[in-house]
């Protein structure tokens, strides 16, 4: 019989399939766990006495609450608050009862919890992962099932290793043609969450396949998958290939030796058959896609960069944002610019700003958060001269962390002010009560950076490539 | 868990499209390792005025509509972050049952695990529901009726989930019950521990 990828991996992992009155027992492969969606669920295993099933199967990082600053010279980290520090101290003292491993705050592999699984091949291909955290659609990059779920399922993880679930619908969205320059991976899925809605895809597990995706790198494929969720998505997925093999090769928790080779040809089977039908189907053109940006308080609410915002009675979201209908973005003076996020500050997200971040200075009246996903990446980006970019540019160069993607650590924008973001999120104060942020990818958000304004990135990188081509001529 | 049945209340009205869970409970009171408090920052940023003082037009500010217990809001409610802090709030504040043409996965998901009813209604319902702030509404969950203004409306709930509301029965107590056939999956896929 044929099926889908999402069906293949559904079916691999019940325990007992659905029926009218009871949802299906899904097993779970991998349980990520940070400070914020946690302590609850760790409690509701002492109130009920039970045990934390499967420490093996459960990884801790610290993200949310932590600081982006170095800490002090005695070692000391420099919470926002008391509150944010107890979080943290929290899930030491819950990992440390239940003996779940934890990349603690300092530890060289801490950094946030949807880069760090994939960074250290605890993601791989057909597992079922969940985390109390909804941009867990990003593992899904891997051919995984992977979505964000609740605190209650939290627990239930930690008790059972399983959740219960109703089987979600398929949504199959293919993607072919060849991006022109300037344009990545956060504009495709910019422009897919425009075209099909905030709820667009909510009870449905998308699968993103064609011609494109196949030629995206693991980084640029968890940039799609991450904002699944932002079309309401219950996850988003991409069939494993040599790509995904070539990432995880070598990485810390994946099979080694012949059980590698076993591993793999195993993953080469996850794919959807030839004649699986998806509940739902749209063909998106690569070609005519260009660098998005977005005006207003959710992320279907975008354009390409050079359009003006439209007249769609969005009246509230333009009040919250001091635009109007009709309004040219480009031009608009900005105060901060994020890079960071579970969406964008992986390795190659860092490379990309970095081209235009060269020889050049962050504006006068802006501020730049540059914030690595990982110590991984910030080592891997500060030997490959990327960070020094940055610090000469102007920008601050930060510890890895969640930061101004929701602001919890204490790095916020003020009120009004206008942020060109890499992350998720532009919902109402999401990075700071009254803040305004324009969701965009690497390239934009480092062309805001640089010119102080709203930026159409490729101008930039046309200045970068006749310069080069002058240098290359005498 | 309670059990629920029935709730009867005025409805309270929030007409506003894609209420996101950041605007339910802002990441602010994401800080906290217990579930206590929240009902005082539900919806907050439009709740409060800047000298955080009860803003008068918000209408849970309202007196007519402070104890309403049953919350129609705009399509695709509870749509973004994953934070369970979102039902704790709604409850926390008296909030029993959120109606909407369409609500979020993740948080219908931890809505049912708190005895806070998510239900789906059809456009036309909701289109009716919308107009009738303040009216009488009631709501009953073995016959899956709502009645408000004299009209009765039908909707669907998933089985299970309202099965264990009915009888105030915990999810959790279910899984566990599956704990031979989860053991015997295991085995079966070699995931026992090494």
């Amino acid at each position: 019989m044929v099926a889908t990828l999402f069906e293949k991996v559904w079916d691999q992992h019940c325990v007992c399939q659905e029926t009218e009155e009871t949802p299906a027992v899904l097993y779970i492969d991998t349980h990520l766990i940070h400070e914020v969606t946690s302590p609850q669920a760790f409690q509701m295993l002492r109130d009920n006495n039970l045990k934390l099933r499967r420490p093996d199967r459960t990884f801790a990082t610290c993200d949310h609450s932590t600081p982006t600053t170095k800490p002090n010279s005695l070692g000391e980290y420099q919470f926002f608050g008391e509150q944010e520090k107890n979080q943290v101290e929290q899930l030491k003292k819950n990992c440390a009862e239940f003996s779940v491993p934890l990349y603690e705050l300092g530890n060289q592999k801490q950094g946030i919890v949807h880069v760090i699984g994939p960074e250290r091949g605890i993601t791989q291909p057909g597992q079922t992962i969940v985390c109390g955290d909804s941009h867990t659609s990003t593992h899904g990059a891997f051919g995984a099932l992977a979505f964000g779920i609740g605190t209650s399922e939290v627990g239930y993880t930690f008790a059972t290793q399983c959740i219960l679930q109703r089987k979600p619908k398929t949504f199959g969205i293919e993607i072919n043609g060849a991006l022109s320059s300037g344009v990545t991976a956060k504009d495709i899925i910019l422009a897919i969450i425009r075209q099909i809605g905030i709820g667009g895809a909510t009870g449905h597990v998308i699968e993103y396949f064609g011609s494109t995706i196949d030629e995206l790198s693991m980084d640029e494929r968890m940039t799609i998958c991450n904002m699944s969720i932002e079309a309401g998505a219950k996850a988003g997925m991409i069939a494993p290939d040599q790509t995904t093999f070539d990432f995880l090769e070598g990485k810390e928790f994946v099979p080694k030796g012949k059980d590698w080779d076993i591993a793999v040809s195993g993953w080469k089977e996850l794919y959807t058959d030839d004649g699986a039908q998806f509940d739902r189907r749209i063909l998106i053109d690569a070609s005519k896609i260009e660098p998005m940006i977005t005006y207003g308080t959710n992320p279907q609410m975008g354009i390409k960069i050079g359009e003006v915002i439209p007249s769609n009675n969005e009246t509230q979201a333009l009040k919250y944002m001091g635009l109007e209908e009709q309004q040219n973005l480009s031009g608009k003076s900005v105060d901060v610019v994020f890079i960071g996020s579970c969406t964008n500050s992986r390795i190659s997200d860092l490379r990309e700003a970095a081209k235009i971040f060269k020889d050049r200075k962050v504006a006068q009246h802006v501020r730049a958060l540059i914030v690595p996903g990982s110590h991984e990446i910030k080592q891997q980006a500060e030997n490959e001269g990327i960070a020094n970019v940055f610090i000469s540019a102007g920008a601050e160069w930060r510890e890895p962390g969640c930061s101004m993607c929701l602001g919890m650590n204490g790095d916020i924008i003020q009120d009004k002010q206008f942020c060109v973001s890499t992350s998720n999120r532009n919902f109402e104060g999401r990075q700071g009560k009254g803040g305004r942020t324009l969701l965009a990818s690497p390239l934009t958000a480092a062309a805001a950076a640089v010119t102080g304004r709203v930026t159409d990135p490729r101008e930039l990188l046309a200045r970068n490539d006749a310069i080069t081509e002058a240098r290359e001529h005498g | 868990m309670d059990k629920f049945t029935s709730i009867q209340s005025k409805v309270v009205v929030l007409n506003i499209e894609n209420i996101d869970t950041d605007q339910i409970i802002g990441s602010d009171h994401l800080k906290i390792t217990d579930k206590k408090g929240l009902g005082e920052h539900l919806f907050a940023d439009w709740r409060y005025l800047e000298n955080a003082q009860p803003n008068p037009d918000f209408v849970l500010n309202q007196a007519d509509n402070a104890s309403s217990q049953v919350l129609v809001a705009g399509d695709n409610f509870g749509c973004g972050s994953s934070r369970e802090h979102a039902p704790w709030a709604l409850l926390d504040f008296g909030i029993k049952v959120v109606i909407s043409s369409s609500i979020a996965d993740i948080f219908s998901n931890n809505a049912f695990k708190n005895g806070l009813l998510p239900i789906k209604v059809s456009k036309q319902q909701h289109d009716f529901l919308l107009a009738h702030l303040g009216d009488e509404i009631s709501i009953d969950l073995q016959n899956q009726r709502i009645s408000c203004a004299d009209q009765p409306l039908s909707f669907e709930v998933e089985a299970f989930s309202r099965y264990c509301l009915l009888n105030g029965l915990e999810q959790l107590d279910f899984l566990l019950g599956q704990m031979p056939q989860i053991e015997q999956y295991e085995k079966k896929y070699s995931k026992e521990p090494v």
